[in-house]
């Protein structure tokens, strides 16, 4: 537990044009990708669509993992089952109605998130990192080995959800630019949705669990319930985010719900920063571009990840967005000059 | 050495039962072989400092711990106003009025000292299962928070870091982070220990008007504190209650005084 965990209620306001610019970035990179790189404009817009998918479930994995001090390492199971809900909700030869299929997913994971919260939360540390771990891999080999949604070989989504109001198509989820910016109002929905979470009675209960939980229960708070109610939070919006993989990719296997996938969400916290919320996002882009890098240059890039991250780590303990945080935070006047 | 009994040895004080506000029947903690709390029957009654006091391993802590649900019981029975407590967990005895303070400094580091009374004092919201409106715009606990943090002398300190303040005002803090659950009954875990002398004499000042508002179970050292505090004194020996009563009829038993006060002249 570091002791450098202070509650930000509010963003530095350089820090909060920062966030403004790269969201504006986003948002208008489909007028200017194409004029800077004309030859991989598609695909890039789909690798930012990705991107800001896996966002929304390291967000979700800090809840947990930076505010609760809930380290967990099967995190992926919920952003997996989230994608195969969909693939069994969806008929075979036409979309499924996101009207249904969306809220039966968030609640069907959420249900799973209570049952393995439930009997892994009284655990605490290592063991509670095993016990997700084991989970984890319980629900990989449990959609790898049964004849559920395709056994190892996984299950296509043919044709993507549908959303419609009396009939009209309100949006077109198969259109790459609509989705696209589903996937940019989803992030920063959820980014709005945790810091709102956070700055509420239950959000300021659960980050002190994260820094003392002896103590929240010697104040009166029963930190079970609120470790509970954290971590089903976090696995529906993992599920959510599995949800929109699913739909983009039209495909789902049982690698989503695998423990690579889980570390490697993990990884996207720690070098983002645990507990700023922004910063696991801003990880989820800092990896997944310095992967497309990388592999540009030489098929041995998993090492130059390795590097890459143990370089961030010791460099910036607090992560890239705990460096932000400091870089940006304006100082009045030194409070530790006082005298004594 | 189990012949500790307080209705015999407190005669001079009224004992009406609507006065008792916390008692312990037979209570008994064993870890292991060891017996560390060894059938303790005591009353704490209303408006009184009740201090405990004993060497090292004579069981205060662990009493303490038994008292706040923080450790279960072995044997016996805990009653808070005239209901069993016993084995409840630590957070349904705070919700009832104990609050408790720690022998070791037990805060939230990184969180100003304001949070730190604040989120104490929103322990007594029916739930925090709210998620919507910001925490700090609960005016009453805000109000309660800023109160507390002025009652234990560190409105000044409202928005520093509770981490980079001095060990004295974190002891500070900690009580105040106990009075902004608005307890019917304090509980303090050796209050001085290890504070230099003037940040003692100053909290041994917070403590003196903490006495005369609440009920207070006090765990301590520091022998001239405790006379100057205390209404009705307790001493343990070996998990056992050796004497307990008014102070000055502690201080003069032959038996307290051979067991633990030494013969009195350099004790204080």
């Amino acid at each position: 537990m570091s002791a450098a965990r202070p509650i930000v209620d509010r963003l530095p306001r350089r820090l909060l044009v920062v966030l403004l610019i790269l969201v504006a970035l986003l948002a208008l990179y489909p007028a200017y990708g194409p004029l800077l790189f004309p030859a991989k404009h598609g695909f890039l817009l789909q690798r930012l669509t990705g991107i800001m998918i896996v966002a929304v479930m390291a967000m979700s994995l800090d809840l947990l993992v930076g505010v609760a001090g809930l380290v967990s390492l099967g995190h992926a199971a919920f952003f997996g089952l989230g994608g195969y809900m969909l693939a069994l909700l969806s008929p075979a030869y036409e979309g499924a109605n996101l009207w249904l299929a969306l809220p039966l997913t968030v609640l069907g994971v959420a249900a799973a998130a209570v049952v393995v919260g439930f009997l892994s939360i009284r655990t605490s540390g290592i063991y509670f990192i095993m016990v997700t771990l084991a989970f984890g891999q319980m629900g990989y080999y449990f959609f790898n080995d049964s004849r559920v949604a395709g056994g190892s070989d996984g299950a296509y989504i043919y044709v993507k959800p549908t959303v419609e109001l009396f009939g009209k198509t309100l949006i077109d989820l198969d259109d790459k630019l609509t989705f696209y910016y589903v996937a940019l109002g989803v992030l920063v929905g959820t980014y709005l949705l945790l810091r709102m979470l956070l700055a509420s009675p239950f959000g300021r209960v659960v980050r002190a669990i994260g820094v003392n939980e002896h103590r929240v229960r010697g104040l009166g708070f029963n930190p079970v319930l609120y470790k509970l109610v954290a971590f089903t939070i976090g696995g529906s919006l993992a599920g959510l985010s599995g949800f929109l993989a699913a739909t983009q990719y039209g495909f789902v296997n049982p690698a989503m719900l695998s423990w690579h996938q889980s570390g490697q969400v993990l990884v996207m916290v720690i070098l983002g920063g645990m507990g700023t919320l922004f910063g696991p996002a801003l990880g989820a882009f800092i990896l997944e571009f310095a992967r497309l890098g990388f592999e540009s240059i030489t098929d041995h890039y998993l090492l130059l990840m390795g590097g890459l991250i143990i370089g961030v780590v010791l460099v910036l303990p607090r992560g890239v967005g705990g460096w932000l945080l400091t870089v940006t935070e304006h100082r009045p006047a030194d409070p530790d000059q006082e005298a004594p | 050495m189990t012949t500790p009994n307080t209705a015999a040895a407190a005669p001079t004080l009224s004992e009406d039962a609507a006065a008792v506000v916390l008692e312990t029947r037979g209570l008994t903690r064993n870890f292991g072989g060891l017996v560390a709390v060894n059938a303790v029957s005591l009353r704490f009654l209303s408006g009184q400092t009740h201090a405990v006091i004993g060497p090292n391993g004579a069981g205060k802590s662990t009493l303490v711990n038994l008292l706040t649900g923080h450790l279960p019981v072995t044997r016996g029975e805990i009653l808070f106003k005239g209901r069993t407590i016993t084995n409840l967990p630590a957070h349904r005895v705070s919700q009832l009025g104990i609050g408790r303070s720690y022998q070791k400094t037990n805060i939230f580091p990184a969180f100003s000292c304001f949070e730190n009374c604040r989120l104490a004092a929103q322990s007594r919201l029916s739930t925090s299962m709210r998620f919507v409106r910001p925490a700090l715009a609960y005016h009453t606990v805000n109000e309660k928070a800023q109160a507390a943090l002025e009652a234990c002398g560190l409105a000044r300190h409202r928005d520093r870091a509770a981490g980079t303040i001095s060990y004295g005002e974190q002891r500070q803090l900690e009580i105040g982070m106990v009075l902004a659950t608005d307890p019917q009954l304090l509980v303090l875990d050796e209050p001085l220990a290890g504070m230099g002398v003037e940040e003692s004499e100053m909290l041994i000042g917070l403590l003196k008007r903490l006495a005369s508002r609440y009920t207070v179970i006090l765990v301590e050292h520091d022998m001239d504190a405790v006379f100057s505090l205390a209404d009705v004194l307790t001493v343990m020996v070996n998990g056992t209650v050796l004497e307990s009563g008014p102070v000055d009829m502690v201080r003069a038993s032959q038996a307290v005084q051979d067991a633990y006060l030494g013969d009195g002249e350099e004790a204080y």
